[in-house]
């Protein structure tokens, strides 16, 4: 954060952040209880209430505590949060907890895996724009960069699975594995890839990472979009200044010079951005998660918000609130340690 | 309002501009000017009602191909496609259109009051809304259209105030930092000096000249609101099919079609999306090309001198 203007070290840096997150975080779980619960309408008659008597609902509403004043609903939740309990679902009855444990692990690999399509393609792409700028070459990577950011995520999902149902049909298309698999691989870790690797079943690693091909592409190229017009910019920058030149004065080779010396000051600005665009992640893994029918948190919020389960939704955003937060502390830490200017 | 710019003088300053900004622009304006005619005349286009699953009494057929009575075939849901996107037009264009208008309308004045008083209330007003800005917008989105749900259905106004929220901020920061900066304007200076009063002085000298970078964000946001708004029919969380015709919605239902290979149902709906946010972006970029001194480029105009008259 730039507000922090203290001069001084990086172990103090990091404990002047780490303040820092309790405030943010909680001007949003804040937000998260004024949306959800001062709104109109009464979350058990909204999930349940054709299904049960007015006594039961009666009873399942002292039950959920809503029967108590705003604040003191308010203090228990914030209370509740810091102990990371999230509540449990009104509809079905499931910890929000177990939820996020057992299907956070889905969400999680789409997301890595997306990050490391976007990395893998964005960088190279970038940097090979930023050194011919102005070439067709250049005007070709830009126009795909915008394309790629302009398309809406799970239109390029669909047009994908079409492409692929017509020319490899035997390729999967939704889902995170195939039944036998998911039956096969024991539950240890919450992550499908990671249970079936620790199980030494080759087939169904396999058979996960096929699966991963099209989401993670898919969700990969919105992320690789931006990744394309910062490097390119940066690199375009950088190639401008002084310490470029002296290197090119030194005979340097023109593509050791890129490589090395512009190149790497142009990534530092990228971790930065890659921290920024964790919100723009999220939402178009939601949408990813709905394509390809992969059974993750999105797919869960979906379906929670479409049974109006007030607790679920509430237990789900506050999850996601406080994702936010922690990245966006991880990021600020990361680029204090590998960029010095920013600590001071 | 404040003044308005006079329509000639902008057209002359866009055809001034150098180079290609000029024709993405006029790209841009042509696009989005096409899907507005399809929004005004729909009833008129549109061969069907966006609802109308048979013709007198005739049944339409389920996922046919392009035919004469169908351009561009049916869904699963027996609906006209063409019809479906044409009328979509005036659905995107009226939820966009007002969650923008919404979002400035709330926005602006409290951008201009909160950088104009500063003190404490402007710093808890940033701090929300900057809390509020770093909530995945996606998210924001899904949880209002959740709230308004029940409160008030599932139809056009509910859609464009799931939007609202999410753009209030983006007014507010540009508004609330031109705001302070003008706040030390010797304009502003003279105007206090006079003895106008606060308010006097937020509307009258402050105002006018804050909101001019708000119509290339306002396109711009239209044009991110669109991608939200079908994002939302997508997840199944807009408009409902039977309260108008919205392409996200239809890109839902064509989920089961595409592993089945058939495209169409998928593919114009997600084109008319595609097209009406590039057309939105190029007008955006192309307002704030021209229109922000900053970045403007002019280019060169033959200057023809009169001949001097002889002494």
């Amino acid at each position: 954060m730039s507000t922090v203007t203290a001069s001084g070290s990086l172990p103090r840096y990091i404990a002047v952040r780490l303040m820092l997150v309790i405030p943010m975080m909680w001007v949003l779980l804040t937000m998260v209880f004024v949306l959800l619960r001062i709104a109109p309408g009464d979350p058990v008659s909204a999930a349940v209430g054709d299904k049960l008597s007015e006594d039961a609902l009666d009873a399942r509403r002292a039950a959920l505590g809503l029967d108590r004043p705003l604040i003191v609903q308010y203090l228990d939740y914030l209370g509740d949060v810091c102990r990371l309990d999230f509540g449990t679902t009104i509809s079905n009855g499931r910890p929000v907890l177990d939820i996020i444990a057992n299907q956070g692990g889905a969400t999680l690999t789409l997301t890595l895996g997306a990050f490391l399509f976007a990395l893998v393609v964005g960088l190279p792409l970038g940097r090979l724009a930023g050194r011919r700028r102005d070439s067709a070459l250049d005007a070709g990577i830009r126009i795909f960069g915008i394309v790629t950011y302009a398309a809406p995520i799970f239109w390029v999902g669909l047009m994908l699975v079409l492409f692929v149902v017509r020319f490899v049909p035997s390729w999967p298309t939704y889902d995170i594995a195939t039944a036998e698999t998911k039956y096969l691989v024991p539950d240890r870790t919450g992550i499908l890839l990671l249970d079936a690797a620790l199980d030494n079943d080759w087939v169904g690693v396999r058979d996960v990472l096929q699966h991963h091909v099209l989401p993670c592409f898919t969700l990969g190229l919105l992320i690789c979009g931006v990744i394309i017009r910062l490097v390119r910019v940066n690199v375009i920058q950088s190639l401008k200044g002084d310490y470029v030149e002296a290197a090119r004065a030194r005979g340097i080779p023109e593509r050791r010079v890129v490589r090395f010396h512009a190149f790497r000051n142009a990534l530092v600005p990228v971790v930065t951005v890659i921290g920024l665009q964790f919100a723009l992640t999220l939402s178009g893994a939601i949408l990813t998660e709905r394509t390809f029918n992969w059974p993750g948190l999105g797919t869960e919020l979906v379906a929670y918000v479409t049974a109006r389960d007030y607790v679920a939704v509430q237990g789900l955003v506050t999850f996601f609130a406080i994702a936010v937060v922690l990245v966006s502390l991880i990021v600020d830490i990361v680029n204090a340690l590998i960029d010095p200017r920013v600590r001071y | 309002m404040a003044r308005r710019v006079r329509t000639p003088r902008v057209f002359q300053t866009i055809w001034n501009t150098q180079g290609l900004a000029r024709y993405l622009f006029l790209t841009g304006v042509l696009i989005t000017g096409v899907f507005v005619v399809f929004a005004l005349l729909a009833p008129w286009i549109a061969p069907y009602d966006f609802a109308q699953r048979s013709v007198d009494g005739v049944r339409f057929p389920k996922l046919a191909g392009a035919s004469g009575e169908h351009l561009l075939g049916t869904n699963d849901q027996f609906y006209d496609i063409f019809s479906r996107v044409i009328w979509g037009a005036r659905t995107a264009l009226l939820v966009v259109g007002l969650s923008i208008l919404l979002s400035a309308v709330v926005g602006v004045p409290l951008g201009i009051v909160s950088g104009y008083t500063g003190g404490w209330f402007d710093r808890i007003t940033v701090f929300l809304m900057d809390a509020l800005y770093s909530f995945p917008s996606l998210l924001l989105a899904i949880v209002f259209s959740f709230l308004l749900r029940n409160a008030i259905g599932g139809g056009i106004l509910a859609a464009a105030l799931s939007l609202t929220a999410i753009y209030i901020p983006q007014y507010f920061r540009v508004v609330r930092n031109t705001t302070v900066a003008a706040r030390e304007a010797t304009y502003v200076e003279a105007a206090r000096a006079i003895g106008a009063p606060p308010v006097t002085v937020m509307r009258k000298y402050v105002f006018g000249n804050v909101v001019q970078s708000v119509p290339v964000i306002g396109t711009l946001n239209a044009a991110d609101a669109l991608g939200t708004l079908a994002a939302l029919g997508f997840l199944g969380l807009g408009i409902q099919p039977t309260e108008a015709s919205e392409w996200g919605y239809d890109l839902s239902r064509a989920l089961d079609d595409v592993s089945a290979g058939v495209f169409a149902p998928a593919f114009w709906p997600g084109l008319a999306i595609i097209a009406l946010i590039t057309g939105l972006t190029l007008v955006g970029e192309g307002l704030n090309e021209t229109l922000n001194p900053a970045l403007r480029r002019r280019r060169l105009r033959p200057v023809v001198l009169t001949p001097r008259e002889e002494a």
